[in-house]
């Protein structure tokens, strides 16, 4: 392709908290009955009010502090308006020019911004008639929005992996792109000098990473083929469709909303100390990436390994406590990793107490016998008599080379405890 | 039938400790004060006789039952209360007055209603006001003008005109209203009542059809200001609902009370009755030793255009749900002030002229609010006209918006900058229609207006003047 893609992402991101941003209604809605979680909050009734989940406020904030945003010490919420049957108060509460995180980065890729909004009612089209669900609004939605820094599909792709890892490792979200608690939009267009064009097409409906790759790779042809024939790529919304394999136009710049947005007078400003935030800072976990360089680093695992054993923290965590009870057992954590990436083991074993039982009961039969190990160490003492006569003239640095003279001898199948016990009797004498 | 109408919360509890009525007495009376003389002032727009009924059988069951212990458990126990038709009430219908919600009947009752019912009191209908609360004469009422009772070719006074002469005209005890702009005290100042704008954040909006949701206030009109206070009592505070609530920290009120005369609300245009019944209303306060001493509010003159920019804007905002889809009429029910609100708040929402209209109005608001506070540190409360005339002709203003405005002046300062205000009846003009002043206070310090208050009423008798004829 003579074009470089230039792609900025928009992200959302329904967190999981216990109840919806603005009221008491639970805000887990995928598979409920429609219309049973809702109130007159979230129905956008005349006279309700919203009233803050802090909860939802603490994971956005959380979010942004993993991607390394600075956090807005003062803050609000807007109204945002336009008239959708989704959006019952005609308004929908969302951040506009006071986000609570700015300015991160994950890799190479800068982060512009990332606010907390409402998500809204679910529409569903069946045979000609409409119909709206409510359990979905209210329910709190995180948006991040990127620097048109992507070139590829791969990047995009790459990227939207690794911040759903870390939405996971947060515990914010299921980050579902197939349930709906993870949504993108693409603004896409193409330069021939890599500058940034005078242009771009927002794209949306993509909803599976199956069909991320096809919806971009889709639009970017079309935008390719407009661009060939000396044509101007339209400033325009446009959705992906499955069935079509391509993009279709919704909605023209000049049918463009104005959101007359204004600060939400039911939601009071927030303020945040410093304490808060440092607190709010050390109290997150480790994230996938620094995860997986020390699992690189102190465990000596293969980058594959590592990527693997990562992409999920529950299953990062089982493996560093299989490393920790099997540091006296001599099972090494590359065995570990190895029977957790390749045959599954830690879903077989419940805990990682079973697994490690496992595996030890598993390496014992293969140890060399007492008799082979008792005949092994003779063969080294009496090989070795310098560093024997070290020994016992108080040189006990000398025991590790001992050691690894019978263990060369029984091809390392020795079980290290037996040895141990055996050499020091044997030295003795 | 009860032939003396109690006038305070004691004098209808003593009536139902001694037995001298029951409460369905009392309901049966105002049901039918209200029959025979409602017709004619159209303060109601829905009566809720049934609950009312069920309501006094109840409350005449827990006084049987309990005797005098009822009255300490239940605060208000037996008070018969009218609503503003903006308050969402449970099961019985809820227009704004505007036919757009003309047949809506609430899912739910919002805070203040559940409170006042919990603490005993009696619901006896809805009260008609200005469509939305959109007006100052409750002449912009979908189901006709409320008239006054005190001359019935006047005004009532708006946007809660039905509250103020149900209180008025005796058809309920109390009467809940709001104030967004005056809507509390203009009403209570023209038909000769007590009216109270709370502190904003004191009060719940949940379950009140929010008109400007940074400026709505959820106040009350009484007889006296005693009765004043111990609504508010039982309205205030935290609910979960409502995020811009606080509780009111604990406060005495102070020594060597000073009241503020803001020389601004005094200079020009101000009716010479209206001027005079608040000097003699200083007398009073003077006589009791209370100190007063000029202060300035260099700002009051941009007050009006300040909240004519920011009202419009939440209005616009606020009214967008009502779009006849899942409850109501259509859009084409909005009566003109509606639509002229908003459009003049989209309008100034617009990107473009966000800067020059919304935001620079804030900047002022900001600036309103720092003046009240400056004035605040010399005195402990400020005394000022309600509205610079008394109750006007029905009619004399509706087709000139702008001039309907103006009525609002001197209310605006209360709501931009979020204080309390109490508004008292001073007495009565040649032509026999009420005259009153409003003292306004600091942030959660309303027990001092309504020591002031009572101090004024143990020492006049304005508030005992009735309108005649009913």
């Amino acid at each position: 392709m003579k074009y470089t893609p230039i792609i900025g992402l928009e992200v959302h991101i329904e967190l999981s908290s216990k109840s919806k941003i603005f009221c008491g209604c639970p805000a887990d809605h995928f598979g409920k009955r429609p219309n049973t979680q809702v109130c007159p909050t979230c129905l956008g009734l005349p006279g309700a009010l919203p009233y803050l989940n802090q909860k939802a406020v603490e994971d956005t904030l959380k979010f942004g502090l993993a991607l390394g945003c600075s956090i807005s010490k003062f803050s609000k919420f807007d109204r945002k308006h336009y008239f959708y049957p989704d959006l019952p108060k005609a308004y929908q509460i969302s951040q506009y020019d006071l986000p609570f995180a700015t300015n991160g980065k994950l890799g190479k890729f800068r982060i512009r911004r990332i606010h907390l909004e409402e998500d809204t009612a679910k529409l569903q089209h069946q045979a000609g008639k409409s119909l709206i669900d409510f359990n979905r609004s209210s329910v709190p939605l995180v948006e991040l929005v990127t620097e048109p820094d992507f070139r590829s599909v791969s990047e995009v792709l790459e990227f939207l992996k690794e911040i759903q890892k870390i939405v996971r490792f947060l515990e914010i979200s299921p980050a579902d792109m197939e349930k709906g608690s993870m949504r993108l939009e693409a603004n896409i267009s193409l330069s021939k000098d890599s500058s940034l064009p005078n242009y771009k097409v927002e794209l949306k409906n993509i909803n599976s990473f199956r069909f991320l790759k096809k919806a971009i790779e889709s639009e970017l042809k079309r935008q390719e083929d407009i661009l060939e024939k000396g044509k101007i790529v339209l400033q325009e919304t446009r959705g992906f469709y499955e069935k079509l394999g391509t993009t279709v136009s919704q909605r023209s710049k000049e049918e463009a909303h104005d959101y007359r947005y204004f600060p939400e007078p039911d939601v009071p400003p927030l303020t945040f100390t410093d304490k808060f935030i440092n607190d709010l800072s050390a109290s997150l976990p480790e994230l996938p990436q620094t995860k997986r360089q020390r699992f690189i680093s102190d465990f000596a695992l293969p980058q594959n390994y590592a990527e693997t054993l990562t992409e999920d923290r529950a299953r990062s965590e089982f493996f560093e406590t299989a490393v920790n009870i099997s540091k006296k057992l001599d099972i090494s954590p590359k065995i570990i990793a190895s029977v957790m990436v390749n045959q599954n083991l830690d879903q077989k074993y419940d805990d990682p107490e079973s697994l490690i039982k496992k595996l030890y009961e598993l390496e014992k039969k293969e140890f060399a016998s007492y008799e082979e190990t008792k005949e092994a160490i003779i063969k080294a003492i009496n090989e070795n008599e310098k560093a024997v006569s070290d020994y016992q003239n108080g040189n006990g640095n000398v025991l590790g080379f001992l050691i690894g003279q019978v263990q060369k001898r029984l091809k390392g199948k020795g079980n290290p405890k037996v040895i141990n016990e055996l050499l020091l009797k044997s030295l003795q004498k | 039938m009860i032939n003396k109408i109690p006038q305070s919360i004691e004098d209808f509890q003593n009536g139902l400790k001694n037995k001298s009525f029951s409460a369905v007495d009392l309901v049966g009376t105002y049901l039918s004060r209200i029959e025979k003389y409602d017709k004619d002032l159209n303060s109601f727009i829905t009566i809720s006789k049934e609950k009312a009924y069920e309501d006094a059988k109840r409350t005449d069951r827990i006084i049987n039952e309990k005797g005098q212990k009822a009255f300490e458990e239940y605060p208000l126990l037996g008070v018969v209360i009218s609503y503003k038709d903006i308050y969402l009430t449970k099961g019985i219908r809820t227009t704004a007055a505007s036919k757009v919600l003309e047949g809506y009947i609430p899912e739910y009752s919002g805070t203040v209603v559940k409170r006042l019912e919990e603490a005993g009191s009696i619901m006896i209908g809805k009260t008609n006001c200005d469509a939305w609360a959109h007006g100052s004469s409750g002449e912009n009422s979908d189901f006709g003008p409320t008239k006054n009772p005190w001359n019935k070719n006047y005004i009532p006074g708006g946007s809660s005109s039905g509250s103020g002469v149900a209180v008025a005209a005796d058809f309920s005890l109390a009467a809940m209203a709001t104030d967004t702009c005056g809507s509390i005290r203009l009403p209570a100042n023209y038909c000769g009542v007590v009216g109270l704008k709370p502190t904003y954040g004191s009060v719940s909006r949940y379950g009140v059809i929010a008109m400007a949701s940074s400026l709505d206030s959820i106040g009350h009109i009484t007889h006296t200001v005693s009765d004043s206070q111990k609504i508010f009592e039982c309205t205030k505070g935290v609910d979960g609902k409502d995020s811009t609530l606080k509780n009111s920290q604990n406060f005495i009120v102070g020594q060597n009370l000073k009241i503020g005369i803001p020389k601004e609300f005094f200079e020009g245009g101000l009716d010479n009755e209206v001027e005079k019944s608040i000097e003699e209303a200083r007398k009073v306060f003077e006589k009791l030793n209370i100190e007063f001493v000029e202060i300035t509010l260099p700002s009051t003159k941009y007050a009006i255009s300040t909240y004519y920019i920011i009202q419009p804007a939440e209005v616009s905002s606020n009214l967008g749900r009502f779009d006849g889809i899942r409850y109501g009429n259509d859009r084409n029910f909005f009566g003109d002030e509606a639509k002229r609100r908003i459009m003049l708040g989209t309008f100034v929402l617009s990107s473009g002229y966000y800067d020059a209209y919304y935001s620079k109005a804030m900047k002022i608001r900001t600036i309103i609010i720092k003046e009240v506070e400056k004035a605040f540190e010399k005195v402990d409360a400020i005394m000022a006209p309600v509205a610079p005339t008394p109750p006007f002709k029905l009619g004399e203003k509706v087709s000139d918006p702008l001039k309907m405005y103006l009525t609002d002046i001197f209310a605006a300062t209360a709501n931009l900058s979020g204080i309390p205000s109490l508004a008292i009846p001073s007495g009565l003009t040649k032509n026999k229609l009420p005259l009153g002043f409003q003292l306004m206070g600091k942030k959660f310090e309303e027990d001092t207006l309504f020591h002031l208050g009572k101090m004024y009423q143990n020492k006049t008798n304005f508030h005992g003047n009735k309108p005649q004829g009913y």
